[in-house]
């Protein structure tokens, strides 16, 4: 029953998104130009560009890209769309189905980011396969808390600003230990190396998302 | 004229805070601490630096508490409470931030290092600093009630591996970590102990003082809306 549901809601929220591309398309161009800016002022140095630069300035570029295309999750929701699920859906079908929604942009958004960025400001990637999983297992991360804080901030007034202030504190361990897993698949390292902070990377995914479902109906009541 | 008296049989734990607290000052400057290379003398800050830490977790998580307590039950009562302790947990943090840099100046030689438990401490502040400018931009009273405490919640439970997970993975300078000599159970003498447990008490107790003064002010003024 609410497997149905949530599959009924991400089919949905896919669809309204299909037929309104220039939300997506408005994301993309963002990724695009960040990474584009990013090429321009790193212009003289792109060939000698250092492993660890590389890797932050990648990581910070995904963030703020993520925290963009988040946000409308709930915010740029209108008043009679939300009205509506109110009354026909579960809460926390709702939220699950948003944060699968979402997940699933950030990964897209994720591959579209590496591509571009490997292409103008070269790829020192040495294990591609653990800096996929690391890639995936972050959107998760990031859509639950991002999915969470746009449902906090919608309610309140000033709700972009307040969005970047509550989700940035909330997100920084997670952003600091996909930042050092991301660091051993550029360098190589034994998987060995990577199992602790992969295994703490699903612990904080699990709890996220957990949380954000029994929380969500109390933010969604009023 | 009103006579000042003590009801002692309601607020024994009063006299205690201020025992305690006094003990803590002129005790953690006068008892014979041992010597611990590299730390020394500084090993007082301990009475200070860490037990304002801890007396702040202990804040933080009643906060969390009555968060809860107020999402089931609905009572404003509840989340005004919750809202002083985080608000008092604040402070501390901030006290406990300003004597670590202190500490860290004299002992490291800078204010500030790049360490996985300092920067733990300095966003945990972050995360706390925006559940109040979250209050602040929220109108109405119930949704504002409602809303923070979800957001204490999540912030909370966020920051559970952030302090207790992230700084195992990195070797750390703070002492207590990375074989560094300081405040774990092997190096914690008696004479140590008499003084730094009493005073985490001592700050705790301090603290609900405090917020107890608060939340009456605020339960004051919330009937003089109602009348006026």
């Amino acid at each position: 029953m609410l497997l149905k549901e949530i599959k009924t809601l991400i089919l949905q929220e896919t669809i309204i998104e299909w037929r309104l591309r220039y939300a997506i398309n408005g994301i993309l161009l963002y990724l695009v130009s960040v990474i584009f800016i990013s090429y321009l002022s790193f212009r003289s140095q792109v060939s000698s560009l250092n492993p660890v630069i590389w890797n932050t300035l990648f990581w910070i570029i995904i963030l703020f890209t993520a925290v963009n295309a988040v946000t409308k999750s709930f915010i740029q929701l209108n008043r009679g769309r939300l009205i509506y699920y109110y009354s026909i859906a579960n809460p926390a079908a709702i939220i699950l189905s948003k944060v699968i929604y979402n997940t699933i942009l950030l990964i897209g958004i994720g591959f579209t980011g590496l591509m571009m960025y490997s292409l103008v400001l070269g790829n020192p990637i040495d294990d591609l396969l653990l800096f996929m999983v690391n890639l995936i297992l972050g959107s998760a991360g990031f859509a639950g808390v991002l999915t969470m804080n746009s449902g906090i901030a919608s309610k309140a007034a000033n709700s972009t600003t307040l969005m970047a202030v509550l989700s940035f504190p909330v997100i920084l361990p997670l952003l600091l230990i996909i930042i050092r897993i991301s660091k051993n698949a550029l360098e190589g390292l034994d998987w060995s190396a990577s199992y602790g902070p992969i295994i703490y990377l699903c612990a904080i995914d699990i709890i996220v998302i957990t949380i954000s479902t029994i929380l969500f109906p109390y933010i969604w009541r009023s | 004229m009103a006579k000042l008296t003590f009801d002692f049989k309601k607020n024994w734990w009063k006299l205690i805070a201020v025992i305690l607290v006094f003990y803590t000052v002129i005790g953690g400057f006068l008892i014979k601490v041992p010597r611990i290379a590299i730390v020394q003398e500084s090993v007082r800050n301990q009475f200070f630096h860490v037990s304002m830490w801890f007396s702040m977790m202990i804040l933080l998580t009643t906060s969390l508490l009555f968060s809860i307590r107020y999402l089931a039950k609905s009572k404003m009562k509840y989340d005004g409470i919750a809202e002083e302790f985080a608000y008092m947990g604040i402070i501390l943090g901030i006290l406990g931030l300003a004597t670590g840099s202190i500490w860290a100046r004299f002992t490291w030689g800078a204010w500030w290092v790049n360490d996985a438990k300092l920067n733990g401490a300095a966003i945990c502040m972050l995360i706390y600093l925006a559940y109040v400018i979250l209050r602040n931009s929220i109108e109405d009273e119930i949704q504002r009630a409602r809303i923070s405490a979800v957001y204490n919640i999540f912030a909370w439970s966020t920051l559970l591996p952030l302090l207790y997970i992230l700084p195992r993975l990195t070797d750390s300078l703070h002492p207590g970590s990375g074989g560094n000599p300081g405040f774990n159970i092997y190096d914690l003498d008696n004479n140590l102990r008499l003084v730094f447990y009493p005073s985490i008490i001592g700050w705790t107790l301090l603290g609900i003082w405090i917020i107890q003064l608060r939340v009456r002010v605020k339960e004051i003024k919330s009937k003089l809306e109602d009348i006026s």
